[in-house]
């Protein structure tokens, strides 16, 4: 009894550090809200969450964007690509899983290696050639140098998260439907894929977070305002930045943490197991 | 569709059919991966400004990065780079393992809340890769921001602008990295609920304090994932880019203290049309991440606990 009562002091008190550290640690993220409903000069310098007076003129005016271009253009591009890119690396990450995972052919061993290294290089040595070949192609100023990669399971974590996952489905299903003859393809269609759907949920997640995040490569490629993502669009407040712009801001940049957020908690499961798994890197 | 052999032996067919599906992959490899290594290897023996066709230079982007070749000085501004960016990760990647591992500690109970507070203490991770965090950073750490409010409210004394004093700007973009230490305490936090129970209950029959059971069960149970974690935010920090651009205005300054090896390589490549010499820093970026993870599995090696087989 006297070990459980000390037990639960102990509990207690680390509950307490946690929720302090954690508001701590919310505390810039809450005031970045709070902020894009205070009034202008109220908003550099005033380190209180609270707004004296509440106002929606900073949504109201970021929205209409910058120049011509509207801030739904920016959502909507960045939507675009997104979705593009998920649908694509749910579609072909899991195809390679597959043959990793389950089909035998000669030279599988050599080419998992090949695709862990792939893992572990880092993105800038191919940036370079990657933007003259786009270039060549007349890409620049399209969204195809996000999305056509994309097509061919380039993004090897992915597809290592999904063949660890399928490794660990049972084999007699496909082993009896292949008795069955079901053929190479079904097998991956009917059994496969409806097995994996957590492991193809944490690759939709991180796959969306990042080429939402993703400022360095639409930095590369886009250059007409009409074209500009979400990330594009809050630097170019920033270039214009007057005292004025900073509310239309901070507004537009609450707006596009949204959809990171509603993700993350709707399906924080998935989260947990994809970092947990694979360190895949937040 | 085709149907796969049955039977124990492959057929060529068999081994056919089984490439179709790995047929994407490995068209990407070859086309996105290998053969812009090899191009950009190439390139970066180059003087290269994409309108006219490469020029080969020989060794000459390498050693104008590290001594200078005739005609060509010393290329200070890429060394000092280079320096920058080895202080932010070497101060910010040790840093947030710390911190990643001491709350992990602290959720390492029976408590109900747990999903909760994991979930908030990953809202950074989740929020900090985006321009909109960098943005509220700058406005943050700004001479007239909310961090100096508070500093002058509770210490009465001048603050400087942490954002546009070279001394201190790197330090803002530490904080901002070790702020973001959610995958790794996730990591851990699974980690340290592998280790057995009753491993800490008899060394406190046997009398051991917490310091001891932290250094002689604790940190020997976590020791692989400690090196993991190391190698991947080691690889990825030296990589980052998005959060130095918008807080220096994408200059690296002020008087370059935030020069991130990548923001001077974009310079290089994209602002200035100097492809090849971008091509080269980027072969060198490979060579010290190679390096230093090999140097790290090595130690790894050496201090490593695994477990006694399965």
């Amino acid at each position: 009894m006297k070990g459980r009562a000390a037990g639960l002091g102990k509990s207690a008190i680390s509950n307490l550090i946690i929720v302090v550290l954690g508001i701590g640690m919310l505390y810039p993220v809450l005031w970045l809200v709070m902020a894009s409903f205070k009034e202008g000069t109220q908003i550099f310098s005033d380190p209180g969450l609270w707004p004296k007076t509440w106002t929606l003129k900073n949504y109201g005016k970021g929205w209409e964007g910058i120049g011509i271009v509207p801030f739904s253009t920016f959502f909507a591009n960045s939507f675009m690509i997104c979705v593009s890119c998920v649908v694509a690396n749910a579609a072909f990450c899991s195809l390679t899983a597959y043959a990793f995972a389950r089909l035998r052919f000669r030279g599988k061993g050599f080419w998992f290696a090949v695709m862990l290294l792939t893992m572990m290089l880092p993105g800038h040595v191919t940036t370079i050639p990657r933007y003259i070949i786009f270039r060549s192609f007349g890409w620049i100023d399209t969204f195809l140098p996000f999305i056509v990669p994309k097509l061919f399971a380039t993004d090897a974590f992915f597809v290592f998260l999904l063949v660890q996952f399928i490794r660990s489905l049972p084999k007699d299903i496909d082993e009896s439907a292949r008795i069955d003859g079901c053929s190479k393809f079904g097998i991956y269609m009917r059994i496969i894929m409806p097995l994996s759907v957590p492991a193809v949920i944490t690759t939709v997640l991180f796959t969306f977070l990042w080429t939402w995040d993703d400022f360095f490569n639409q930095m590369l490629y886009l250059n007409s305002p009409q074209k500009y993502t979400v990330p594009m669009g809050l630097r170019l407040f920033l270039d214009s930045s007057g005292a004025s712009s900073w509310g239309p801001m901070f507004a537009m940049s609450v707006l596009s943490l949204v959809p990171s957020f509603i993700l993350f908690f709707s399906l924080q499961k998935y989260f947990i197991q994809g970092i947990a798994t694979t360190g895949i890197k937040g | 569709m085709r149907s796969s052999g049955i039977g124990r032996g492959r057929t060529l067919r068999d081994d056919l059919s089984s490439y179709a599906f790995l047929a994407p992959w490995l068209v990407g490899f070859f086309v996105l991966t290998l053969y812009p290594m090899i191009y950009s290897l190439y390139l970066s023996f180059t003087e290269y400004n994409i309108l006219e066709p490469p020029k080969w230079v020989g060794m000459r982007n390498f050693l104008v990065m590290f001594v200078g070749a005739d005609r060509y000085p010393r290329d200070e501004r890429f060394l000092n780079s280079l320096f920058v960016t080895f202080r932010f990760v070497f101060l910010s990647v040790p840093l947030k393992l710390v911190f990643a591992l001491a709350v992990a500690m602290l959720m390492n109970q029976k408590m109900r809340l747990i999903p909760l507070y994991r979930a908030i203490y990953y809202i950074p991770t989740l929020l900090g890769g985006s321009v909109a965090i960098a943005v509220l950073w700058r406005r943050l750490f700004a001479g007239d921001g909310v961090v100096n409010s508070i500093l002058r409210a509770l210490f009465h004394f001048d603050p400087p602008s942490w954002i546009s004093n070279p001394k201190y700007a790197l330090g803002t973009l530490i904080i901002l990295a070790v702020w973001q230490f959610g995958s790794p305490m996730i990591i851990f936090l699974a980690g340290l609920k592998q280790i057995p129970q009753e491993y800490y209950e008899a060394a406190e029959v046997d009398g051991a304090g917490k310091v001891r059971r932290f250094l002689a069960i604790t940190l020997p149970g976590l020791s692989p994932i400690i090196f993991f974690n190391l190698v991947m935010q080691m690889i990825s920090s030296f990589q980052s880019f998005t959060q130095a651009y918008i807080i220096s205005g994408g200059q690296g300054g002020p008087i370059d203290s935030t020069l991130f090896y990548s923001l001077y390589l974009y310079q290089h490549g994209f602002a200035w049309s100097h492809m090849g010499y971008a091509a080269a820093m980027a072969w060198i970026l490979l060579l010290i991440i190679a390096v230093l993870t090999v140097l790290v599995f090595r130690g790894s090696n050496s201090l490593v606990t695994y477990g006694s087989g399965e």
